[in-house]
């Protein structure tokens, strides 16, 4: 008999949806259906089931070729390349759970890394502007329950996050927000018409790359100003009214996203949008959000955070102390000169993601994929570790796009023999410490948590 | 926990909940907890001449969760001024690496308290949605003991079951969030006024309606006050209360605290206070705006020394660049308003708010001076010590590593006249205060019963920590003191209770000569209360969630087994 298992978490976007129903096989190896998830979601766990998946790590062979090893090899290539390295550069883990990016933290300090996450190529802007401006947010319950105002900044979530609209921003009925849609009024800043600006009451089409000026237009207006006639490309008439929109809302939730941070003025953009969610708490209750993109994208900016205190471009290869300065320590700079001497891919694939000179320097140092699948990184690799995947064959804590911890579970048995990404790190980690004849210290707390079991009760 | 035994020798022994006080004598541990005695080849640890004293207890600290580690994620700066570098020594043993000051990472936090002999610390504020971040904290924090207070004074469920009187149903609902979050107690920040804080708003002062559940804070601390003496919890209320940190506000702290009377301590566990009032030097001021912004400690310490049902803790301003943090959303943005440094704000659906904004204690800002001295009075106008604790609120007042610092200006007239001395605006401040009249010095007695045997009672652990009784915990911190001839230069007592001489947890050894060598056997502890089920608390729950109030799913809302490492849990049993 299939067992349909409610309450599943989604390993795809930052919506981290956990309403999803999966029907696997009596065995509970197979997924046989996929209910609520939207399509990207929904293949993501039929991906599961494709029998090519690798069940062996891979090593890459004097003749280019890739030959399957076992895993006590590869965990010790692993070990030991980071231990001789000088200055190994860990990155990715936007997709897995906090447990493996806690464990990760272990290995980076016992081999002196630089540890960083996908944040350092997408949402990273806003972390700086957050260091300078702080971040007026609010869980997604608030938006539905509450926000009678929504404006999309730069962010596509009908294509980026699909389902986003429908369970948290515009459609969803909450307490305070009966009538759905109806009761809310949609602000859009893009460039481009999006399928998500067709939605909007208003679509503001600005001039690619002037967001600063508008946000700063807004905030001059919001604080009784005059503004020009045209700024960015948008009539002074449409921004007072939006203003106007905004600041008699019950509840203004503003959405940003790579529209903000990846064009001119960047983190800058978002410092101005912090400024002007602030100056709209001066009238009403306004509260902003970054669309982070996957599933566990903000897991390790909060992991990492609790253990040394930034969260991303973590320098530890000083031994005293942890060290960031984006711009220096963050991967693709690093990369960029030529600074890492041995380069680990985890749950990311930066072998797609990062630009050509980049990979290019990285490729000239020992270079490890630790993923489910096969990836353009795991294809330039000298070594690919396949792993579960966290929220399909392994449970977890994940942090949804709001920094709401949600306790992913597995629906499916992992491959056997395959191990999470806590296990593969917990093993190196043992291994480095063999190696260097040195204790392993796990904390207390560890004893209980090493593998996991997999069912949640309630 | 160690087996074999330990012998803690010829120390100076303070021992509060025995009425020992500085005796020469040993301390006999046998599987990890303290006995009459041992046999000759225990291990033996010379505290001759040194403090032999429980592990210390922090009834109010907030040290992991999700608005602590907002603080750190959006203070890089705050890691400039750690202070203290991994030694090569502690990089080569493996020791984690330490970051921060004011908001230390989770592996300082651990070092650090043991390093200062606590043994127990009580995260102070934990939203009930946010519970699995906590104790991913918790769970990482060495060495340790630690609980988690889940926030409930802005809880929708709570608002509208006691707008409707049923005391019942509410201590229902607290029996099924503290088994969800595997919390400890009952805590509220702002009751009500952080849940106006959703539209923007807040509520000042005890009877300003709630917006849509119309029901006052007044009523709100009423009835928690009822339903947690109907459940019989270990702790009492703990309760942040409104109006903090505005000048000439002891009048609304006195009215709350006068909520307690009347009110008896009913539950099996050694506690007899029924509201536990925290960091109280933030709602002990006078005046009516900056410029006469005064200490009103005496006020408010003359009514909490006549009400024996109250305990309070200090939250003493240490005159420190820090972080504040605070489910009080609505303060925090006041706050902002004031020093317009950067604000991170989090509202959590349903349940509570959290606010975030660093600030620096200038001793050269008067009122940033007065609340200093408040701090410091609130404990010198104290008369039971064992219901007056010391925290500084970590990290708002300061962080919790100035302990230390605020114990030696309690215990020294002339440490204090210092720091007033160092003063640009000494003057003003005196006239605004009492400090430079109050000649009271605390002695190392009272000194435990405010970091040890008092809090341990008042969370209804006083069985078990904060003592050091043949049964009790194995948990024993020895400082470089000399208690029959204590040093003259208070800096001296500052820097010896810093750094213990020595710290052993649950028989172990885990701090030797100010250094961690050990990352002992840290637990959670939490409440569980057994009761009836409750079929009306049971359906309104599952419909926020099924009605989609909540954005989660009610199987992935409670703290899962495997997150909270060594529980210690603590039963409750209500009968039906």
């Amino acid at each position: 008999m299939p067992k349909l298992i409610k309450g599943v978490g989604c390993p795809y976007c930052g919506s981290s949806c956990d309403d999803i129903e999966v029907l696997v096989s009596d065995d509970e190896t197979k997924i046989l259906e996929v209910h609520n998830a939207c399509i990207i979601g929904t293949n993501l766990f039929h991906h599961a089931n494709d029998p090519t998946r690798p069940k062996l790590p891979r090593r890459r062979q004097p003749d280019g070729t890739m030959k399957e090893i076992p895993y006590d090899e590869a965990i010790d290539y692993m070990a030991k390349t980071m231990l001789a390295a000088k200055k190994p550069l860990i990155y990715g883990f936007g997709s897995t759970n906090c447990e493996g990016m806690s464990a990760v933290a272990r290995i980076a300090e016992k081999s002196g890394a630089v540890l960083d996450n996908c944040a350092t190529i997408c949402h990273g802007p806003s972390f700086l502007a957050i260091f300078d401006n702080g971040y007026p947010s609010c869980t997604l319950g608030e938006a539905k329950n509450r926000a009678d105002v929504v404006v999309f900044w730069g962010c596509n979530p009908m294509h980026a996050h699909p389902r986003h609209t429908s369970r948290y921003s515009i459609f969803p009925r909450g307490y305070f927000t009966q009538k759905g849609a109806m009761q809310r009024t949609v602000l859009s800043i893009d460039p481009r018409e999006t399928d998500t600006a067709k939605l909007a009451d208003v679509h503001l089409m600005l001039d690619q790359g002037h967001d600063y000026e508008l946000f700063d237009a807004f905030r001059t207006v919001l604080r009784g100003h005059d503004i020009p006639d045209v700024v960015a490309g948008i009539p002074k008439e449409t921004i007072i009214k939006s203003v106007e929109i905004m600041k008699n809302a019950k509840f203004c939730m503003i959405f940003f996203g790579m529209g903000c941070t990846h064009t001119d003025g960047r983190n800058h953009n978002i410092d101005a949008a912090i400024s002007l969610t602030r100056d709209l708490n001066e009238h009403t209750k306004a509260s902003i959000m970054a669309m982070r993109g996957h599933y566990n994208i903000a897991g390790p900016g909060q992991v990492w955070a609790w253990q040394f205190g930034f969260p991303y471009c973590i320098d530890l290869s000083k031994g005293t102390h942890a060290h960031m300065n984006p711009g220096e320590t963050s991967s693709v700079d690093l990369a960029m000169r030529d600074e890492v001497d041995c380069f680990v891919n985890v749950g990311a694939d930066a072998g797609a993601h990062f630009p050509i000179q980049p990979v290019q320097h990285l490729k000239k140092h020992p270079f490890i994929t630790v993923d489910p699948n096969f990836n353009m990184a795991s294809e330039i690799s000298d070594l690919h570790i396949p792993v579960r995947i966290a929220g399909v064959d392994e449970p977890g804590v994940v942090y949804r796009m709001d920094n709401v911890p949600i306790q992913f579970r597995a629906v499916i048995k992992g491959l056997p023999g395959v191990p999470s990404d806590e296990e593969l790190f917990n093993k190196v980690y043992e291994r480095m410490c063999e190696l260097t004849k040195t204790e392993p210290i796990w904390l207390a707390a560890k004893e209980d948590r090493r593998y996991p079991e997999s069912e949640a009760v309630i | 926990m160690a087996s074999g035994e330990m012998i803690v020798k010829g120390g100076f022994i303070i021992d509060p909940t025995r009425k020992i006080d500085g005796d020469v004598g040993d301390v006999a541990i046998k599987d990890g907890k303290i006995v009459d005695k041992v046999g000759s080849s225990a291990k033996v640890i010379d505290a001759k001449g040194k403090v032999v004293m429980a592990g210390a207890v922090d009834v109010h600290s907030h040290v992991a969760g999700p608005k602590v580690n907002a603080g750190r994620l959006m203070r890089p700066e705050d890691k400039f001024i750690s202070g203290f570098c991994r030694s090569g020594m502690a990089q080569k043993n493996g020791y984690r690496m330490e970051s921060g000051f004011s908001i230390p990472s989770v592996f300082k936090t651990g070092y650090d308290y043991a390093r200062m002999g606590y043994t127990f610390v009580m995260e102070a504020a934990m939203p009930p949605l946010l519970a699995p971040h906590t104790h991913e904290e918790i769970h990482d924090t060495p060495i340790i003991d630690e609980g988690a207070l889940p926030v409930f004074a802005n809880n929708w469920f709570v608002m509208d079951y006691l707008r409707k009187g049923e005391v019942e149903n509410t201590a229902a609902y607290i029996a099924w969030l503290l088994k969800a979050t595997k919390g400890y107690g009952v805590k509220l920040v702002n009751p009500g006024g952080t849940a106006a804080w959703a539209w923007g708003l807040n509520c000042l002062s005890l009877n300003d309606p709630v917006p849509y559940f119309e029901i006052t804070p007044a009523e709100i601390i009423k009835g928690l006050i009822e339903a947690n003496e109907f459940l019989g919890l270990p702790h009492s209320i703990h309760l942040h209360q409104n109006n903090l940190g505005n000048p000439g506000n002891y009048p609304d702290t006195i009215a709350a605290l006068k909520i307690a009377e009347g009110f008896k301590a009913r539950n099996k566990f050694g506690r007899e206070s029924v509201m536990h009032s925290t960091h109280l030097q933030f709602h002990s001021y006078g005046g009516e705006g900056w410029k006469d912004f005064c200490s009103k400690a005496k006020e408010v310490m003359d009514y909490v020394n006549k009400q024996k049902n109250i305990t309070i803790d200090l939250g003493c301003v240490t005159l420190d660049e820090t972080t504040t943090m605070t489910a009080d959303g609505p303060f925090e943005h006041h706050l902002h308003g004031l020093n317009h440094l950067k604000w991170t704000n989090v509202d959590v659906e349903m349940e509570t708010a959290a606010g975030v904004v660093p600030y620096i204690y200038d001793k050269n800002v008067t009122p940033n001076a007065v609340q200093w001295a408040t701090g410091l009075e609130l404990a010198l106008y104290a008369k039971d010590m064992n219901r007056c604790f010391i925290t500084t609120d970590h990290p708002n007042a300061g962080p919790f590593t100035r302990y230390p610092r605020v114990i030696k200006w309690l215990m020294s007239k002339k440490a204090r006249e210092e720091t007033i001395a160092t003063m640009k605006n000494s003057d003003r401040m005196i006239g605004l205060t009492n400090i430079h009249t109050m000649d009271r010095e605390l002695t190392l007695f009272e000194i435990a019963q405010m970091t040890r045997s008092g809090p341990a009672k008042c969370l209804g652990l006083g069985n078990v920590y904060g003592g050091l009784a043949p049964g009790m915990n194995g948990d024993v911190s020895v400082f470089n003191l000399n208690y029959k001839d204590l040093p003259k230069d208070a800096e001296k007592i500052e820097t010896a209770l810093q750094r213990a001489a020595c710290f052993i947890k649950g028989g172990e050894v885990i701090v030797k000569d100010g250094e961690v060598v050990s990352h002992g056997h840290k637990k959670t502890v939490w409440v569980k209360v057994a009761m009836p089920e409750n079929p009306q608390v049971t359906r309104d729950v599952s419909q926020a969630f099924t009605q989609g109030t909540y954005t989660v799913d009610i199987r992935n809302y409670p703290v899962r087994e495997y997150l909270a490492p060594h529980q210690s849990v603590i039963d409750v049993n209500v009968e039906a």
